[in-house]
């Protein structure tokens, strides 16, 4: 089993304190969901998680495995089996699916190694059976001219084909249809399992129906103010975020 | 000079080694009268080139160095250190067997005796001034295809080579084009017999392997009525701490309904002076393309450009420059419309990486007589950081009513957060840039022959790679 320990984290973006002071733990076999309000520091957990320069740890640890990741590249964190799905994920023109995807594998092998191409499309073309993505998409560029559903299911697909230890899922059901939405969810229900921890970092209840957290947790201010069960959740429903901001934090650990 | 054989210093880019190699006809130190009477001596040239040659001199002499287009580094040349002829004297080879050891195993690590193998109709090698190596596979000379060194050309095909020498770039059109004239040996020469397609590309590969020196391969490819052909040129020197110069005037003429391509692919050393100039001439319903990757060297000026002198010709030019850390690519393209119905396509993308300069000229001349000219201008330049620097002159002038332009041009810069996008996927920085860079080139890349993309991709790995810590 493999895990993650934050630990009284802060993390400033242009000397403005974003995070200030946030615990969270989680290991393989387990989803997490963090819920918040707009502004309360989501997004910003997500991007220290995968090494955004832009991002500054003022204070405190993220640890993968007992090994602190802070000082580490954003490429070597993920090459250690760190995922995290853009919540706007970028356009890179010119450059296909497939060649992307064929990249950031090779880039995971001991230098000298060419990966297999058959084995490579048989893998894609299943992941890509199982999300709806059509064949052509393979030769299209990374993202460019995609609709919002697309690209979401393009993170979900990188997700698949990357079978990364850790996945952080920032707002991925944001701008989604229903349906979007629930292809999405179909994709990360068949990726989840004892190998990989999932962290869903969500505005609304409403993906939780489809994808059932073990964990969830709120979000006010950059810290945790609260953790609980998948029922959690549904009382933020009904009762809205505003309930929760007076409240002291409290901790609950998720092991 | 000493004569060890296996002082070899590789760098990451290929052509970034040498063999000593001991040249006996050596035209010495610096330009005069004397180093073009060496010349014409010892290649045995008739004495009409002898005065064709001295004008040419004069005519370098009297202009200025065009210091007002691509700026001062040009000043960086000093044309009295430069050695204008080294050649082994021997006759090029017809197998790489006969070739010397050293050269062979030069162009054996650049890879040429096996592509010659796998895809290519015939080879010429150019090692320092003269071909060392020369041979068209036998169902091609068979059609009557004439592929040989210019020198050979000179004195086998006079009647064929006087024709057109000259014809489309005179001595006068710039000042590098007068030196070309004055001391030019070695390039290519090509005649297509009227109506034969040669299947497989013909390839010159032109080495610089000497310091302070000048190459100056001129090279004259004729398409007769209803033929094609597919030529393609690589280049490479070592990394010498001297400026070397390349200075090659080639020269296109395609006769009516004829089809030349013309690739280039080119990996200077950052030392090397490439000032080059290329133009074609199309006659009716004929077809000129350009496909010009620049890659390495200090400063490259170069503007390939295609005279459409027959109703229906086609020019096209698809350039792809990167200009790296202290480099400078001035390229671009002309089309001189000079006939009814004639259209043109330029196409030019260009990176500019660290304090790499960019610049994109073009020029579109359509005089007010013609009827249905079109023209058609894309310049796209990437800049990779905030100092880097791209700049486009586009010279358009098109009159007359029934003629049409359109012309567009974009500048982008790889953003921040496409690298992490790219990081967070387990790619390297470096990895991230040459695959965007890469991704920005593509549409262009997917026109060249396999293995040329790639080799082009394997260059811009290597340049990009380099360019981050």
């Amino acid at each position: 089993m493999s895990s993650i320990v934050i630990d009284d984290l802060h993390v400033s973006v242009a000397d403005k304190e974003i995070i200030q002071g946030l615990s969270l733990e989680f290991s393989t076999g387990e989803i997490h969901a963090v819920m918040g309000p707009n502004g309360s520091g989501k997004s910003t957990l997500a991007k220290v998680m995968a090494g955004h320069p832009d991002y500054q740890v003022t204070r405190g640890e993220i640890l993968m495995d007992g090994v602190s990741i802070l000082e580490m590249e954003p490429d070597e964190r993920s090459r250690r089996g760190l995922f995290m799905a853009f919540q706007y994920p970028m356009e890179i023109p010119g450059v296909s699916n497939a060649n992307f995807l064929r990249a950031a594998l090779q880039a995971r092998l001991p230098e000298g190694e060419e990966l297999d191409a058959i084995e490579f499309y048989q893998r894609l073309y299943q992941k890509m059976d199982l999300l709806d993505i059509r064949r052509e998409f393979t030769g299209r560029a990374v993202n460019e001219g995609f609709s919002g559903g697309e690209k979401k299911r393009n993170e979900i697909l990188q997700l698949a084909m990357l079978e990364p230890t850790f996945a952080v899922l920032d707002e991925t059901d944001s701008g989604l249809d229903i349906d979007a939405l629930k292809v999405v969810a179909k994709g990360v229900n068949t990726i989840c399992g004892p190998g990989i921890g999932i962290l869903l970092i969500t505005h609304y209840q409403r993906l939780l129906n489809y994808i059932v957290p073990d964990f969830v947790h709120v979000m006010s201010e950059g810290r945790i103010v609260r953790s609980g069960g998948k029922e959690l959740a549904l009382e933020l429903e009904s009762k809205g975020y505003d309930w929760l901001k007076a409240r002291k934090p409290e901790t609950v650990g998720a092991n | 000079m000493s004569t060890t054989t296996d002082s070899i210093a590789i760098d990451r880019d290929i052509g970034n080694f040498f063999y000593n190699v001991a040249a006996t006809r050596d035209a010495g130190v610096g330009l005069t009268e004397q180093t073009i009477d060496y010349i014409v001596d010892v290649k045995k040239e008739p004495e009409w080139l002898r005065e064709f040659r001295k004008n040419a001199y004069h005519v370098f002499n009297s202009k200025p160095l065009p210091t007002h287009w691509a700026g001062d580094e040009l000043k960086e040349i000093d044309f009295n250190v430069i050695r204008y002829y080294l050649a082994s004297g021997e006759a090029p080879k017809r197998t790489w067997e006969e070739v010397p050891e050293d050269i062979k195993r030069t162009f054996e690590r650049l890879g040429i005796p096996e592509s010659e193998r796998k895809f290519l109709a015939g080879v010429e090698a150019q090692f320092d001034s003269e071909a060392v190596y020369s041979n068209v596979k036998k169902a091609v000379s068979d059609q009557g295809v004439i592929f040989m060194g210019s020198t050979d050309a000179l004195k086998e095909r006079p009647d064929l080579f006087r024709k057109w020498f000259g014809r489309v770039i005179p001595t006068g059109d710039n000042k590098f084009s007068a030196l070309n004239s004055a001391v030019f040996s070695g390039g290519s020469f090509i005649y297509v017999p009227p109506g034969v397609k040669v299947k497989h590309p013909l390839q010159a590969y032109f080495r610089i392997n000497a310091e302070n020196f000048g190459q100056f391969e001129r090279t004259l490819i004729i398409a007769d009525e209803g033929s094609e052909v597919m030529y393609m040129e690589g280049c490479t020197a070592p990394k010498f701490t001297t400026a070397t110069l390349h200075s090659a005037v080639v020269e296109l003429v395609a006769l009516p309904g004829a089809k030349i391509q013309y690739i280039t692919v080119q990996n200077w050393a950052p030392n090397v002076f490439n000032l080059v100039t290329k133009r074609g001439l199309a006659m009716e319903e004929a077809e000129i393309k350009w496909i010009d990757c620049n890659i390495g060297s200090r400063l490259t000026m170069k503007y390939p450009g295609v005279v459409l002198k027959g109703r229906k010709a086609r020019g096209e030019v698809i350039s792809i420059a990167l200009a790296g850390d202290g480099q400078h690519q001035d390229t671009g393209a002309k089309m001189i419309h000079a006939a009814d119905e004639t259209s043109s396509n330029i196409v030019s993308k260009s990176i500019s990486i660290g304090k790499g300069r960019a610049t994109y000229r073009g020029l579109v001349h359509v005089p007010k007589h013609l009827k249905g000219c079109k023209n058609n201008t894309e310049c796209d330049a990437l800049l990779i950081n905030a100092n880097s620097r791209t700049d486009t002159y586009p010279a358009i002038t098109v009159r007359g009513t029934g003629n049409s332009t359109q012309h567009e041009a974009s500048v982008s810069q790889i953003n921040a957060e496409q690298i992490f996008y790219m990081q967070q996927r387990g790619l390297s920085e470096g990895q991230a840039m040459s695959l965007a860079v890469n991704g920005f080139v593509n549409d262009l890349v997917s026109q060249f022959p396999m293995e040329y993309s790639v080799e082009l991709k394997r260059l811009i790995d290597l340049e990009m790679e380099g360019s981050v810590g």
